[in-house]
């Protein structure tokens, strides 16, 4: 490998470390804030608005989707569109459930 | 018989078959674990009752495993990092960590189970714990994967490092994605069954 490869996983590594800090920093938020007991709407809101950063965090760096190959990307498009369907599924039944139409 | 793609890139995809292969399986992963994440928002949802997780469950001991997981991210990541760097004796302490890290999880996690086990709060007695149990045990089942993938990687499997390097270190990188997703799992379960 050559030096500005090693430069340039030198800079991976800071980043890993980084994105170290900010997990366990977010993990520290989201742990403090279920101890306040918030209204349970903005528990869920913040809880999963944090969750999501962490996710997010994880899957740009450790995971590299920072930086892929469009037929990566390709995947993940088809898969959020399902992930989103399956996630309506219970407001579908609760809307069939309530009578709403 | 060669496989082919294991280290050049295919120029139809623009990735190596074992990447493709490992995001399509992801893929799939997502969809099993968001079709029970969507049963929890249902059953939550829909429940008259539904006890807070940090009423039910131990806030501690969980916030423990998440650092534990997430430190183990961590070090399969810089793993990778190691073997791109052509230092396969870090690398493989980097990875026998993320094992190691692996257990501490499962051990935490064991030990959360027996003591609801002694309490007679098993995954008939309430909705919450079905669901808790599901969704936990699952999760735990890709943990005991991971250990088992990375354990081969760390020991016999490390012996390609020497034969093809780089293959070597596909293997290590494919892995390291499952991981990750294990890891990203975790990140959502924790909130969602102990914090809420």
């Amino acid at each position: 490998m050559s030096g500005s490869g090693h430069d340039h996983m030198r800079h991976h590594l800071k980043a890993y470390v980084g994105v170290f800090v900010a997990l366990m920093a977010c993990t520290v938020i989201t742990v403090g804030v279920s101890y306040v007991h918030l209204a349970a709407s903005l528990a869920v809101t913040v809880a999963m608005i944090v969750a999501t950063v962490k996710g997010s965090l994880v899957a740009a760096y450790f995971m590299h989707l920072k930086s892929e190959q469009p037929a990566i990307y390709w995947i993940l498009a088809l898969t959020a569109v399902f992930w989103v369907l399956v996630m309506f599924l219970p407001l579908l039944a609760y809307l069939g459930s309530t009578g709403v139409r | 018989m060669q496989i082919p793609y294991t280290v050049e890139v295919r120029p139809d995809t623009g990735l190596s078959n074992a990447k493709l292969g490992i995001w399509l399986f992801l893929a799939s992963e997502v969809m099993l674990f968001g079709a029970l994440f969507s049963s929890y928002v249902l059953l939550r949802v829909s429940a008259p009752q539904w006890p807070h997780g940090y009423e039910e469950l131990s806030v501690p001991l969980a916030t423990f495993n998440t650092i534990i997981l997430i430190s183990s991210s961590v070090t399969m990541v810089m793993s990778w990092a190691q073997l791109k760097l052509k230092r396969p004796v870090p690398a493989r302490m980097y990875l026998w960590s993320t094992v190691a890290l692996a257990l501490l999880f499962l051990v935490v996690k064991l030990y959360e189970y027996s003591h609801h086990f002694a309490l007679g709060e098993y995954p008939r007695a309430s909705t919450f714990l079905a669901i808790y149990f599901t969704l936990t045990g699952l999760h735990g089942l890709h943990v005991i994967g991971g250990i088992a993938v990375n354990g081969y990687l760390a020991g016999p499997g490390a012996a390609m490092w020497r034969s093809d390097p780089e293959r070597y270190t596909n293997r290590v990188e494919v892995a390291g994605l499952y991981w990750h997703f294990v890891d990203l799992v975790w990140i959502f379960l924790f909130p969602a069954l102990y914090l809420l």
